[in-house]
């Protein structure tokens, strides 16, 4: 084997194999992806029931009613719209009133986002990405005391 | 006193750095001996001065010094005097001046063991690592100095209380280690690349610092994995975090380094591309330090933002990693192409590990980088989520793990196949007998559990095939077969131990994920509740108080067989300087697996909410990652990895060569 054609086959092998991880990652990202967006751009969009997305904004003061066992109902809201969310697992140590956290889950016929995770970052200051600005351009975001010193 | 000694010593420490930056490189390019000998005293000096500069940081830490910012941000005076030390590095400033400091630490490492390095090689590296040192050191006076002060405060804020933890403590500093170990094997590519110049020395120069580094990353991830399981309660033990897979994206290349070095060393070959691979691994791991320290991506782990520090790191980023490929497409094409081989070979193999292992780097980034680019573009948030790294990531690695067993089997320049596969019979057929039983016990449908064990099994046991095939058990007595194994070369142990350490951690990996049980139930007081094949029994609440939080745990027996065999005591902190609450996580051992509790609501009338996992064999996970860091470990202590040793593996390459029946070609 002369050292030209060794090369092209290497050549051809590495474009392959790249090409397949290309191919894969483009395939995967169609479904593997999901929206985040908060309750207004939830109601503006149109999304088949079903399609999992993330749904982030602020727990409305008094809207936490929690039920038999586990099941827990809550009003996310982004000071426009609010959407209500059911959950029937176990809520994160930081999920309270006026805190902003994400849900991931499913819209359902009625209206209500299905819930089947709730993440609140362990930082008191933590709003969900892109709320803060959102919040503050609407004046309703108090500003909290300092936003050093997240984790690790 | 000693705050302004440290920021003192830090502006001492960025001139110095500039000073090496360009006097030994001056001298490589005049030829002058002195110029270039000045980058072994200045690199000591360099550590000397960022050493008395940490250390004082460290010291304002332990000393509860709330004058300074940076401490009152991220301390408390009533937190354990541990958290106090291990804050120094729990916040954007002191991590930053870790990294830095460990980036020292090398530098100075090159300077001490690497006497006998060419004096020009030696030289252009320390200058390439005066290069990053003074542009981190740079980054750090002007956007990040943990040394600025304010009027006297009475308390601190606080260390974030998830922060506060003994895995915390050793995590950082190992993933440091690990990621900017790699910046040696970058510096050693950038000065072959200044001077024109590369050969099999230089791979064997490079691949124990590239060893070294490995070891620490890969320490460093599953340490990091094991703490984000018992300390965010979750239970995951990975959840493609951003910062996770920045972490991970170097390990991936460097793994591939380590693999691609070695063809370098012993054939020649693979030249430009281990070059490249040793330039791409660090650019990842800068790559990582922007992702986390810009704040583009949110994930649990990132500070919080500041747009400044992310565009001089970005600046950073773009200035290493531009230069440097730059530079590598200007020189490669003076690089000599090193020996052919057979695609069925030991080379051979070693490529497609580095191919397969690339691409699933790649695959990594895509996934990591997607939702960044995604929002540029369209202004719309998405997350990439796990199922998009199981399927490609798990896809791409499934050929790399099956072909594993091989690798090491075949000979150089031209291997058989053939002959391999008749090696691995045994391997083989214990693989198939135990996804047939695995496949009977499982449901109709769930393929999973048993391939991924059989695979497993596959990758335990065919590691070692090649020492079962040094020792030629067969052929000679059981004895003389023993006497030599000991007589093996380091390496072919490490090599063995280090893919039975992957075939451990994917046996966990695939355990947990086909067999886990979750349970989420509300507890009455003395209501119990069956888990697998425990009973766990609601027995009342318990407070205390620990230094700086009060505690209040739930108490359940655990009995198996009607017998009490522990006490399970999840519970929920609360940290009144900065009124967070945190869960701790109640986890049992027993044999590999666990069985974890977490901590829910409590209601009024005493009831309670648990989370129950059941994991089995998960600790195989971490315990499969350990096996690799010993196994890396083991084989910097061959001779012929040693560094600085690089002469003397002249000698010592005789033992190299396989055994007759593995083919002869090895020096031809």
């Amino acid at each position: 084997m002369t050292r030209r054609t060794n090369r092209l086959m290497w050549i051809a092998a590495i474009g392959l194999v790249m090409a397949l991880a290309v191919g894969l990652s483009l395939y995967a990202l169609r479904s593997g992806i999901s929206f985040a967006l908060s309750p207004s751009e939830l109601k503006a969009a149109e999304i088949t029931p079903g399609q999992r997305i993330r749904l982030f904004g602020l727990v409305e003061e008094g809207s936490v009613k929690r039920g038999e066992g586990l099941k827990v109902q809550f009003t996310l809201t982004d000071s426009e719209e609010t959407i209500s969310v059911s959950y029937n697992k176990i809520l994160p140590d930081l999920f309270r009133e006026n805190q902003g956290i994400i849900t991931e889950g499913v819209l359902s016929p009625d209206g209500r986002f299905m819930a089947d995770n709730v993440l609140a970052k362990h930082d008191e200051n933590y709003l969900p990405e892109g709320m803060a600005e959102k919040l503050k351009t609407k004046g309703v975001w108090k500003g909290a005391a300092q936003s050093e010193g997240g984790e690790k | 006193m000693i705050v302004e000694l440290g920021h003192v010593a830090l502006v001492l420490a960025f001139a110095l750095a500039v000073i090496q930056s360009i006097v030994p490189l001056w001298g490589t390019l005049t030829n002058d001996d002195r110029l270039m000998a000045t980058s072994d005293t200045s690199s000591l000096g360099i550590l000397l001065f960022v050493a008395i500069s940490f250390a004082s940081l460290m010291w304002s830490y332990a000393s509860s010094d709330f004058s300074v910012v940076n401490v009152w941000q991220n301390s408390h005076s009533q937190m354990p005097f541990l958290y106090k030390l291990t804050g120094t590095w729990g916040n954007h400033e002191g991590s930053m001046l870790l990294w830095v400091f460990i980036l020292a630490l090398f530098a100075a490492a090159v300077s001490v063991f690497g006497r006998n390095l060419p004096r020009r090689l030696s030289a252009n590296v320390q200058a390439v690592q005066a290069w990053m040192l003074s542009t981190f050191l740079l980054f750090i006076l002007l956007t990040s100095n943990p040394f600025e002060r304010q009027a006297v405060v009475a308390e601190g804020q606080d260390l974030n209380p998830i922060l506060q933890d003994i895995g915390l403590a050793i995590h950082p500093p190992m993933l440091y280690l690990g990621y900017v170990g790699f910046s040696i094997t970058f510096a050693f590519a950038i000065a072959a690349l200044i001077d024109g110049k590369i050969d099999s020395a230089w791979a064997r120069w490079v691949r124990p610092w590239a060893m070294i580094a490995w070891v620490f990353l890969t320490a460093g991830i599953a340490m990091g994995s094991y703490w984000a399981y018992y300390e965010l309660g979750w239970g995951g033990w990975w959840f493609w975090d951003p910062v996770e897979n920045a972490s991970f994206l170097p390990w991936l290349s460097g793994t591939a380094l380590l693999h691609s070095a070695l063809v370098m060393e012993k054939r020649e070959a693979l030249k430009i591309w281990t070059v490249l691979l040793a330039i791409l691994t660090f650019s990842l791991s800068l790559l990582g330090t922007f992702l986390v320290r810009s704040g583009v991506l949110t994930s649990v782990h990132t500070f919080a933002s500041d747009p400044t520090r992310g565009l001089f790191i970005l600046a950073i980023l773009s200035a290493f990693v531009g230069g440097a490929l730059f530079l590598f497409v200007l020189r490669s094409s003076k690089l000599e192409a090193g020996g052919l081989f057979a695609p069925v070979s030991r080379e051979g193999a070693l490529v497609f590990n580095n191919l397969i292992l690339s691409a699933s780097a790649a695959t990594v980034l895509i996934g990591t980088l997607y939702p960044v680019v995604y929002e540029a573009v369209t202004d719309a948030k998405i997350s990439v989520g796990a199922p998009f790294f199981n399927l490609t990531f798990g896809l791409m690695m499934l050929p790399l793990l099956i072909a594993i067993p091989f690798g090491p089997l075949l000979s150089w320049k031209r291997g058989d196949l053939l002959a391999v596969a008749h090696r691995l019979l045994f391997a083989l057929i214990v693989a198939i007998l135990v996804t047939i039983a695995v496949g009977a016990f499982s449901q109709k449908g769930q393929w999973l559990a048993p391939l991924g064990l059989g695979l497993a099994a596959w990758l335990m046991i065919g590691s070692f095939a090649e020492i079962v095939q040094r020792g030629a058990f067969s052929k000679v007595p059981l004895k003389t077969a023993l006497r030599r194994l000991l007589g093996l070369p380091r390496s072919v142990w490490s090599t063995a131990f280090a893919h039975f350490g992957v075939g451990v951690t994917l046996f966990g990996i695939v355990c947990v994920t086909a067999y886990e049980t979750e349970t989420i139930t509300v507890l009455k007081p003395q209501q119990t509740i069956q888990v697998g094949q425990f009973t766990l029994r609601h027995e009342g609440f318990l407070t205390t108080s620990g230094p700086n939080y009060s505690e209040r745990s739930a108490q359940l027996s655990i009995i198996r067989n009607g017998e009490v065999v522990d006490i399970a005591r999840p519970s929920k902190r609360f940290f009144p300087a900065r009124q967070m609450p945190t869960s701790e996580a109640s986890i049992h051992t027993f044999g590999f697996s666990q069985l974890y509790l977490a901590l829910g609501d409590v209601e009024a009338e005493g009831n309670v909410t648990l989370r129950i996992w059941w994991k089995p064999y998960i600790t195989l996970i971490w315990l499969g990652a350990v096996v690799m860091v010993l196994a890396g470990g083991f084989s910097l202590s061959d001779r012929r990895l040693r560094i600085g040793a690089p002469k003397r593996s002249r000698r010592s390459k005789a033992n190299l060569a396989p055994s007759k029946d593995a083919g002869s070609a090895t020096h031809a």
